[in-house]
């Protein structure tokens, strides 16, 4: 059964801020890694970056721009909610934000393919 | 487990890191057109001022900023507290640092 406050809209706000969060603390040491070979061994980063282009690679990258951009607007979305007089337009604001998240990254994979 | 400095700290860097993230998000979209070579990332940030400064900046607010995040989330989830806690968003600060800003100056040290 799913407890009454999980079908609430601000706790998949607040669920999806976490797990974009989360995933996106892991993916820093390995982006940091890649881009520092630049310096160690550019051969490997130029066999990292042709990896890139396999199509499942690219909708990876797709997700880790999503939940970037849905990280960054459901933050501001936090923000505004702690520090500005709102109440009803939380839930457009956070429909919102992912709708946005998803036409940024939506317009990167389409310029990826 | 976050403290009033923690909060304030975490909403800061976040402030800090809306445009810069919108600004990622824009080299992305452009630079990924055509695919991405080693020569054409370098061709672009080494020996440049401006990206040593946005990326530098970028390393620093998020190595705070997901540290914080982090803590609490182990807080949470693992009930992590104390001095371990203290310890553990140190760690995570330090090593997204070190590692951020070795790839920054990796890309931009001409």
């Amino acid at each position: 059964m799913i407890r009454p406050h999980r079908t609430h809209a601000l706790w998949y706000a607040f669920i999806l801020h976490r797990i974009s969060g989360v995933a996106l603390a892991l993916f820093l040491p390995v982006h940091f890694y890649t881009l520092a070979l630049a310096l160690t061994d550019p051969e490997r980063l130029d066999g990292f970056l042709r990896w890139t282009e396999l199509a499942v690679v690219k909708f990876a990258e797709f997700g880790l721009v999503f939940l970037l951009a849905l990280h960054m607007f459901g933050g501001l979305r936090l923000m505004a909610l702690e520090w500005l007089p709102w109440s009803d337009r939380q839930k457009t604001l956070a429909a919102g934000a992912a709708a946005v998240s998803f036409l940024i990254s939506g317009v990167f994979l389409l310029r990826a393919i | 487990m976050l403290t009033v400095r923690l909060y304030m700290l975490q909403r800061i860097t976040a402030l800090l890191m809306a445009p810069l993230v919108l600004g990622h998000l824009a080299v992305m979209i452009y630079a990924v057109q055509g695919g991405l070579s080693a020569a054409e990332i370098l061709g672009r940030t080494q020996g440049s001022v401006a990206w040593l400064l946005f990326y530098g900046a970028f390393v620093i607010a998020v190595s705070i900023h997901a540290a914080i995040g982090l803590r609490v989330v182990v807080h949470e989830v693992l009930g992590l507290k104390g001095m371990l806690l203290d310890l553990f968003t140190w760690a995570i600060a330090a090593g997204l640092f070190l590692l951020g800003g070795r790839a920054v100056l990796a890309v931009t040290l001409s």
